[in-house]
């Protein structure tokens, strides 16, 4: 395969570039699309990127199309991705959950927009919920929430090995936000950096060779007895369980004892980690915990993090999403008050995560 | 000694011995088209690179009938699934197999759209009037005045509109380098050989290819095995022309040949 990045290189660009590069980078080898605002830029720069490299791309008559497209390719042998947000990820929720039950390794780029319904385009973390524990399973997926276009870059790579490794369906979860903003981004061949890239291999019509000696392989998801589906079930949540321990992270900053834990994910972490430092300096005891992967969830490094905290505050451009999700992995673990910064749809700047901070901490003063 | 095996009735190499005799019921018509598939495959000599997807109903119950690799996916997808896997490695021979609910209802999009792309696969499609897995209810292809779980008075046109024509449908979008024909089981040798027609328009890469073959199912029906093939026969052929539909550089046609 044509090297793609020759040396490192700074460069300037949107979120979406960031993701048509990173899939390169990684190994990508074919794209299924539907147009829906605000991804739509993957595809504008893979279509443009992907022949030079001898990569593939097909714009399907819609989601459900993408995404199941998208199956096939993997289950062919090659590394395949899809991208969509809003409406698009409810109905690529039908192929992610076939993708769940078959262990089928696809990456799906998913940029947030306002909901419910066609909504807006830019700012939101609405589609967290969704993302993390969509379908009609148990969310056995591997969701990074990024914060930054470096970031989006780094987990691209990370998300298609740790697809192909563990064989569960893989997300890297951003925003219009970040998908539309230009910044700064460095951009490398993976293997200078030693990080080796995940083989591929054919679920589906292997050759005359391969076969020899082999059996057929038959796929389904569909049981007829209760048992067989547990067995099978339980035999995923365990490999989950296991892929969890070692692909979980988290950031964590501040005091161990503090008078207010911050919790924030993608890109409205980075208001809140903004707001710590001005607090941080302002003499205020507080520390900050942000969740990169949403799922699995940090739950006792929060746990960690919360223990000794006399309260919480989880600011979110959702009404509750990761809130609900902070309270699960508290449950039964703290006495102290969570309180809720929600703006679903909206953005959240530094300045009002202090305004709100200053006032929890005047009541613990 | 004679070993039960030595009695094994005579089956296509690219069947699974291991699954059969078969799942679907007595008299269903899957078991007649699925042979012509197997036939067709030994002949050609495909098995090793064929991909064989199946849909939901009772398509699905083929999910490990062929000795070929298989996947089963959800209802009306079928035809994403292996489109994806034909564009990732255009050297598979890919089959999406499904019935009338699958391809004119739930999945009519992407049989419309994987036509209009001339997307290099091929489509056999069991058409037996009824959602028949669910139950029996009205399917697209129910004619008119039938009776199923959700028409029990009878399929009424002005409601619920005239019988789907699928090959018609996917001959009028389609290239000239498509292959689309509609057979039925109770004509064994002219179904193998539509199958056998829209395999070798796939291998010799010209364009899409589809076959819709007419299938009993008297379970749904409640039909005995004269009143079975008679209302294939008799009932269906009023409404579901036989023969082919457009063969690779010809027009559309419509006549039984």
């Amino acid at each position: 395969m044509t090297n793609v990045i020759e040396a490192e290189q700074r460069s300037f660009m949107t979120g979406n570039e960031v993701v048509a590069w990173a899939a390169l980078a990684a190994g990508a080898e074919f794209m299924y699309g539907y147009p829906i605002t605000p991804q739509n830029e993957i595809m504008h720069y893979w279509t443009r990127l992907a022949p030079k490299f001898k990569r593939g791309f097909l714009q399907t008559e819609d989601e459900l199309s993408a995404g199941f497209a998208t199956l096939g390719g993997v289950m062919a042998g090659r590394k395949s991705f899809c991208a969509t947000a809003g409406p698009g990820n409810v109905l690529m929720q039908e192929p992610i959950s076939m993708a769940e039950m078959m262990r089928i390794p696809a990456v799906w780029f998913i940029q947030q927009r306002g909901g419910p319904s066609t909504a807006t385009v830019i700012y939101s973390q609405q589609e967290t919920r969704l993302t993390c524990l969509g379908g009609n399973g148990e969310g056995n997926r591997l969701v990074y929430s990024t914060a930054s276009h470096q970031e989006v870059f780094d987990y691209a790579i990370k998300a298609f090995n740790n697809a192909w490794n563990y064989r569960f369906p893989t997300f890297v979860l951003g925003d219009g936000y970040q998908a539309k903003m230009r910044e700064a981004v460095t951009l490398y061949d993976p293997a200078q950096r030693g990080i080796e890239l995940h083989g591929t291999s054919r679920m589906l019509g292997r050759s005359s060779k391969q076969l020899d000696g082999q059996q057929v392989r038959h796929y389904r998801n569909t049981f007829n007895i209760e048992e067989e589906l547990y067995e099978t079930l339980m035999q995923h949540i365990a490999d989950w369980d296991h892929m969890a321990e070692e692909v979980v992270e988290w950031a964590w900053e501040g005091d161990e004892e503090p008078d207010l834990l911050l919790v924030a994910h993608g890109v409205v972490s980075r208001a809140v980690y903004a707001a710590y430092e001005h607090l941080k300096s302002a003499g205020y005891n507080v520390a900050y915990f942000r969740p990169i992967t949403l799922r699995p969830f940090p739950v006792a490094a929060l746990q960690r993090a919360a223990g000794r905290c006399r309260q919480l505050l989880v600011a979110e451009s959702a009404y509750g999403q990761l809130l609900s999700l902070v309270r699960d992995s508290l449950y039964g673990k703290t006495c102290a008050p969570i309180e809720g910064l929600l703006r679903p749809g909206l953005g959240i700047t530094e300045e009002l995560v202090v305004e709100w901070a200053q006032r929890l901490l005047a009541r613990v003063g | 000694m004679e070993r039960i095996h030595d009695h094994d009735p005579a089956m296509p190499a690219s069947w699974n011995r291991a699954t059969k005799p078969h799942r679907f019921c007595p008299g269903c018509g899957h078991g007649i088209f699925l042979k012509a598939l197997g036939e067709v495959i030994d002949e050609l000599g495909i098995a090793e690179r064929t991909v064989f997807g199946c849909d939901i109903g009772c398509s699905l119950l083929a999910w490990d009938f062929l000795n070929v690799d298989s996947v089963q996916t959800h209802h009306g997808r079928t035809v994403p699934v292996v489109v994806g896997a034909k564009r990732a490695n255009p050297e598979l021979i890919v089959i999406a197999y499904m019935g009338d609910g699958g391809g004119y209802a739930i999945g009519a999009q992407h049989l419309v759209n994987s036509a209009m792309r001339n997307e290099k696969i091929t489509v056999l499609l069991a058409n037996n009037t009824v959602y028949a897995m669910t139950g029996g209810q009205m399917a697209p292809t129910t004619l008119p005045g039938q009776t199923t779980g959700t028409t029990p008075y009878g399929r009424d046109p002005d409601a619920t509109g005239q019988p789907t024509l699928g090959p018609e449908m996917v001959a009028a979008i389609t290239s000239n380098s498509a292959y689309v024909a509609r057979g039925s089981v109770s004509n064994y040798p002219r179904l193998k050989q539509y199958v056998r027609q829209a395999l070798e328009n796939q291998l010799a890469g010209r364009g899409f290819s589809f076959v819709e073959a007419l299938s009993g199912c008297p379970t749904n029906w409640h039909t005995n095995a004269k009143q079975t093939w008679s209302y294939l026969d008799d009932e269906m052929t009023k409404y579901f022309t036989l023969g082919e539909f457009k063969t690779p550089g010809q027009a559309e046609g419509g006549e039984d040949k």
